[in-house]
């Protein structure tokens, strides 16, 4: 088969995926324009974006839509960038060495399957409510998912890799930063997105529990006035923002990462 | 040495030899199992000239690569020590080149940086680096490929830029373990006269691992065999036919060199043999 029939079938593909949204949409504004459903529990699609609209003007409760949206993504960040930043050199090193892996191992494994809501009681009373407590949450949610992927990726690489680099005059250093990092990064990658993934549902879970700004505390008191067209805006914004932040990473391991997968590479 | 190699192997050996660069000196190597260890090398000698081009034969699992791992310092051995220089050589470095039978290029550079980057944990100057990659990309034909990544390339081109990559930076020995046996016939050949010509003008040691009798003739000056269970050297063998300087095509047609095939082929499968009569030669 050749490229351009693979590119034929990528654009179907696409076309395929439209019809579906297309589809949605439509069911929606029909069901909405002849009152099937009661428009408290779903509201139609004009009423909605007259909502964003109106979001858009005069914010939400005295704070504005994109502050909303951009405290929100301002934790989710700090949380994520704290998580690469630890948890790819430590994965790194319990990659290299089972000694130090069998050291974190206990402590990781043994967090990770907690619901992040068990135990963000005990670090709202450590850091108190404000963002520094969501924050650590986020980032034990993140950090998780990123070291493992990164330890299984180091014990992935090929010896003979980590040799070839040696016999070039490689010290074990150099081996680290230029041979094993660059071999982990599209694992790394995949970490954060999956990281990100379970980040941003934290986030919102977070947010719905103790904050006064933020997109899901926004869903969250906007659905005690029984305001649904604000929850949809908020639940289209979240996912709107989890597409884009997801397809750009994918963008870039595209463009990045064209070798990996490849036979015999 | 238990087989008797044939004499021709002495009278050759008698021109005058290089400083020795590597030598091994009674290295044995036994993986332990369970409860017993299994003996994979044992007491093996050897001393590798300065511009030697050694080949190894010997059946599957002998111990060819453990062998090369050991004196590339990948692989510490049980017993015994290796000597480069005259200075123990107990890890890998860029003394000792090595090209494996997998390419093994970086995946994620280019192939020139592949080549570069070598020359870059030299610690050789930019500018340096830029018109050796270019010389060395030139010397393996790939000029136009400098920018390609390894995958864009085919197995022979990928073989040669590894080959170019440990070239570069400028190992006084290289070790290769079959590079040329996952290439087709046609390939293979191109690469055996491309190395042959690269250790003419370059005189480098050349300890080069093979399966196949008439590639070890084609291009060893030395010809090595080894017996398994445990590895041991059993043929150390001037090959007379290396100072004939034909094309591999017209050596192919010589007596001599079926008689040196049938010769190596029957001391690989441990048989008695004779000498092969090579009278011709003195
Ligand atoms: N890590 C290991 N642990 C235990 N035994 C090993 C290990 N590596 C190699 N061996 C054994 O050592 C012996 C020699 O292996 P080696 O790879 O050196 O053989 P070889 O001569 O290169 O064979 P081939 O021609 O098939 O490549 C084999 O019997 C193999 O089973
Ligand atoms: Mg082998």
């Amino acid at each position: 088969m050749g490229p351009r029939s693979t590119y034929k079938k990528h654009v179907l593909a696409r076309g395929v995926s439209f019809i579906s949204v297309a589809f949605i949409l439509m069911i929606w504004t029909v069901s909405t324009h002849f009152k099937w459903v009661d428009p408290v529990f779903l509201p139609s699609p004009q009423s909605v974006w007259q909502t964003f609209l109106e979001l858009l003007r005069e914010g939400y409760k005295g704070i504005s839509l994109s502050s909303h949206i951009l405290d929100s993504l301002y934790r989710l960040f700090i949380a994520l960038i704290l998580a690469l930043f630890t948890a790819v050199p430590l994965g790194i090193f319990c990659g290299i060495s089972k000694y130090v892996l069998a050291f974190f191992d206990p402590i990781i494994e043994f967090y990770r399957p907690l619901p992040p809501l068990a135990y963000y009681a005990l670090l709202v009373l450590w850091l108190g409510i404000d963002d520094r407590s969501k924050v650590a949450l986020l980032f034990l949610s993140a950090f998780a998912p990123l070291f493992l992927a990164t330890v299984a990726s180091v014990q992935r690489v090929p010896q003979d890799r980590i040799n070839a680099a040696r016999s070039l005059g490689a010290t074990k250093p150099k081996v680290l930063l230029y041979i094993i990092l660059p071999s982990c990064l599209p694992d790394i990658i995949t970490g954060l997105r999956t990281a990100i993934g379970v980040t941003y549902a934290t986030l919102v879970a977070a947010e719905m529990v103790a904050a006064t700004s933020g997109i899901g505390w926004m869903v969250l008191d906007a659905s005690k006035y029984l305001r649904s067209d604000i929850v949809f805006v908020g639940i289209i914004l979240m996912g709107g923002i989890a597409i884009l932040m997801d397809s750009l990473i994918r963008l870039y391991q595209h463009l990045q990462f064209s070798w990996v997968g490849k036979q015999d590479s | 040495m238990q087989t008797s190699a044939p004499t021709t192997a002495h009278s050759s050996m008698a021109h005058n030899r290089n400083p020795t660069l590597i030598e091994l000196k009674n290295i044995r190597l036994a993986y332990s199992q369970e409860h017993h260890d299994t003996p994979i090398l044992d007491d093996i000698n050897l001393q590798l000239d300065a511009d030697d081009f050694v080949c190894l034969l010997g059946p599957s699992g002998c111990g060819k690569s453990s062998l090369l791992n050991i004196l590339a310092g990948f692989q510490t051995p049980t017993a015994g020590e290796v000597m480069i220089d005259s200075q123990p050589h107990t890890g890998p470095s860029a003394k000792v080149g090595v090209v494996f039978q997998h390419h093994n290029l970086f995946p994620w550079m280019t192939i020139a940086k592949n080549i570069e980057f070598g020359l870059k944990m030299k610690g050789v100057e930019k500018s340096e680096r830029k018109k050796l990659v270019s010389d060395y990309l030139n010397l393996v034909g790939l000029e136009s490929s400098a920018h390609l990544l390894p995958y864009q390339l085919s197995g022979g081109m990928k073989q040669r830029a590894a080959i170019a990559r440990t070239l570069a930076t400028d190992p006084q020995a290289i070790l290769m373990d079959e590079p040329f046996s996952a290439l087709d016939a046609l390939t293979r050949e191109n690469m055996q006269a491309h190395l042959l010509e690269l250790w003419q003008k370059t005189k480098k040691c050349i300890f080069f691992i093979t399966h196949d009798v008439e590639e070890a003739l084609l291009l060893g000056r030395r010809i090595l065999v080894m017996h398994a269970n445990p590895g041991r050297m059993v043929v150390d063998l001037q090959n007379p036919l290396s100072s004939y300087r034909q094309s591999i095509q017209e050596l192919k047609h010589l007596k001599e060199f079926h008689d040196l095939r049938s010769y190596l082929i029957s001391a690989i499968r441990n048989k008695e043999v004779n000498s092969p009569r090579l009278g011709w030669l003195r």
